[in-house]
């Protein structure tokens, strides 16, 4: 390849190759200046939930169960106000070929470039979602490349991405493993030049409509369960898919009353880009780091126009911390018997936290699980934590976690609590990175609607807080 | 065969710098701008014998041919179950002690 592979050039390369990679053309979408048409492109580009269910089961996604936790919810009884005590019910996606939700959305972007005639995938991902994509191409008889973020400086490796390494390797995916630094995305545009594969991002209108079925299940299983629909969906929010195909399943079911909640990790203070806090942070994922920066712009994942647009959909935004899902990750194997996590259980650890406060008759889903072993377990994680150096301690995570410094793990359930984060917080985070990105705070009518509809908030709620941003600026 | 040493058709790790410190992205944090970004791959050994630090070729699962440093022969997987925690292992009994107590059970 004679092309100039530098940085600055395969950057300004980039248009090109994601089109190629994605064969979309997000250009017709757009409508004026930031503006674009999310629902159109959403309906051209994805599936219906008919397709998408028929492709999930030719590989056995998806249809997974949907089971009460009893003795959990028997202990929230125990310790929350009179008449409080919502019940938890969670979604067992960890019963998914590859073990987690990502299946969903690795089904139907493999589908796609297998009828695209594309030779192979490439994910950008140190996630579960590797190990999802690797096992979809297996089984559909593509190449499959998969680039994760690893090692710091010391090649020190994060032991759940190390085991995410693995994971992929079993399905027979070459497996690139990079030391800190955004500039992952770089190398896979490289890679993906080089190849001529897919690009089977975690954000394009595939990889969404793909969740779409776990909202609708969780839609249908409860109504079957308990007669209707739930209150509130608890959703673990990263990059913000998995919050907003949840979402549209649970529309489409219906369910237009459900309150969909997310939940992160607080990790907040940590560089997600610093060699040196890389190995600070003992959850790989559901964190603030790519909770906080994805809500308040979803453009700037690998794809031009994302997909995953979480603001649309989130009702209220919670943080809980790392010792606080260790504490409900052993919890949920001890009392329920279910081995799972931990970084999906970040959700269930704020659902328990939710259940205090809602009523007793009143319900909970947790939308996800995700397999779990070495590297991953909570004892994996904390002896790591240990040898960097950080302080595991029984403590009140609420009051004494300190993120990069201190795991403080619950003495007793009760100690199980959230950190409101305003959802308006983010909405306004957002103005402000537009405005800065823009260089201008004006917007034109149809840039004003299509705000309306990005950050779920009315004329006068915007106007408003541009102006507050404008102040701040 | 010696661990440092490889022969064609083995499977090995190689190590490549992608980006030089100078190289790097404008947005990188200063510590991480002081290190190189490098890569680590694995494939099968393509010269016919090679040891340890030596640059070689290697084809990966996907049949492309990388060359770059040999670091390790036959790579393990390192990561494991870890330690037992003692802030984790009696939770569960403290737990179960909660649900069987009678307190709270009126309300």
């Amino acid at each position: 390849m004679s092309q100039d592979r530098s940085y600055a050039a395969v950057m300004a390369r980039r248009a090109e190759i994601m089109r190629k990679a994605v064969g979309i053309d997000y250009e017709k979408f757009i409508i004026e200046g930031i503006a674009f048409d999310y629902e159109k492109m959403m309906e051209e580009v994805g599936y219906s939930i008919e397709e998408v269910r028929k492709i999930q089961a030719e590989t056995c996604v998806g249809n997974t169960p949907l089971v009460e936790l009893k003795n959990i919810n028997r202990l929230i009884k125990k310790i929350a106000p009179k008449g409080k005590g919502a019940r938890i019910f969670l979604k067992d996606e960890a019963t998914n070929p590859s073990g987690s939700f990502k299946d969903r959305r690795a089904a139907v972007s493999v589908y796609h470039a297998q009828k695209l005639g594309y030779k192979g995938v490439i994910a950008a991902t140190s996630g579960n979602y590797g190990a999802a994509v690797a096992s979809q191409a297996a089984k559909r008889g593509l190449k499959c490349i998969i680039v994760q973020e690893c090692y710091d400086s010391q090649w020190r490796g994060q032991p759940e991405i190390l085991e995410k390494g693995r994971a992929c390797e079993a399905y027979g995916a070459e497996v690139i493993q990079l030391t800190v630094g955004p500039e992952l995305f770089y190398y896979t545009l490289v890679l993906l030049e080089e190849t001529g594969y897919f690009n089977a991002s975690l954000y394009s209108p595939y990889a969404i409509a793909g969740i779409e079925t776990l909202g609708y299940e969780i839609a249908e299983q409860m109504k079957e369960l308990t007669g209707r629909f739930p209150d509130a969906v608890v959703v673990t929010h990263a990059g913000g898919g998995l919050l907003t195909g949840t979402a549209r399943g649970l529309k489409k079911a219906g369910a237009t009353q459900t309150k969909v909640i997310g939940a992160s990790v607080d990790l907040r203070g940590l560089h997600m880009a610093s060699d040196t806090d890389f190995n600070r942070k003992y959850f790989t994922t559901g964190h603030t780091g790519f909770g906080i920066p994805f809500a308040v712009f979803p453009d700037r994942s690998d794809v031009p126009k994302n997909a995953a647009r979480p603001l649309r959909y989130m009702d209220r935004y919670v943080l809980v911390t790392q010792g606080e899902v260790f504490y409900v990750t052993e919890m949920l194997a001890q009392l329920e018997g279910l081995q799972r996590g931990p970084a999906g259980n970040t959700s269930l650890t704020a659902a328990i936290a939710l259940a205090l406060e809602m009523d007793e008759d009143q319900t909970i889903v947790v939308n996800e699980t995700e397999y779990t072993g070495a590297g991953k377990l909570p004892s994996a994680q904390l002896t790591f934590a240990k040898k960097m150096g950080m302080i595991v301690k029984r403590a009140d995570p609420i009051k004494e976690d300190v993120p990069g410094k201190v795991i403080a793990i619950p003495e007793h359930p009760s100690q199980i609590g959230v950190i409101e984060y305003p959802v308006e917080e983010m909405k306004k985070s957002y103005l402000k990175e537009l405005i800065k990105r823009e260089n201008r705070s004006e917007f034109t009518e149809t840039e004003m609607k299509f705000l309306e509809e990005d950050l779920r908030a009315t004329r006068a709620e915007i106007i408003k807080w541009i102006e507050e941003v404008k102040k701040s600026l | 065969m010696l661990a440092n040493l490889a022969k064609k058709g083995d499977w090995v790790q190689v190590q490549v710098t992608i980006l030089h410190p100078y190289e790097r992205a404008p947005q990188v944090p200063e510590d991480t701008k002081k290190v190189p970004l490098e890569m680590r791959v694995k494939g099968f050994l393509q010269d016919e014998v090679a040891e340890i630090g030596a640059t070689v070729t290697i084809k990966t699962m996907t049949g492309r041919l990388v060359t770059g440093k040999l670091v390790a022969v036959n790579p393990k997987y390192e990561h494991d179950f870890g330690e037992p925690v003692p802030e984790l292992i009696t939770i569960g009994l403290e737990l179960r002690e909660i649900l069987e107590s009678s307190d709270g059970d009126d309300k």
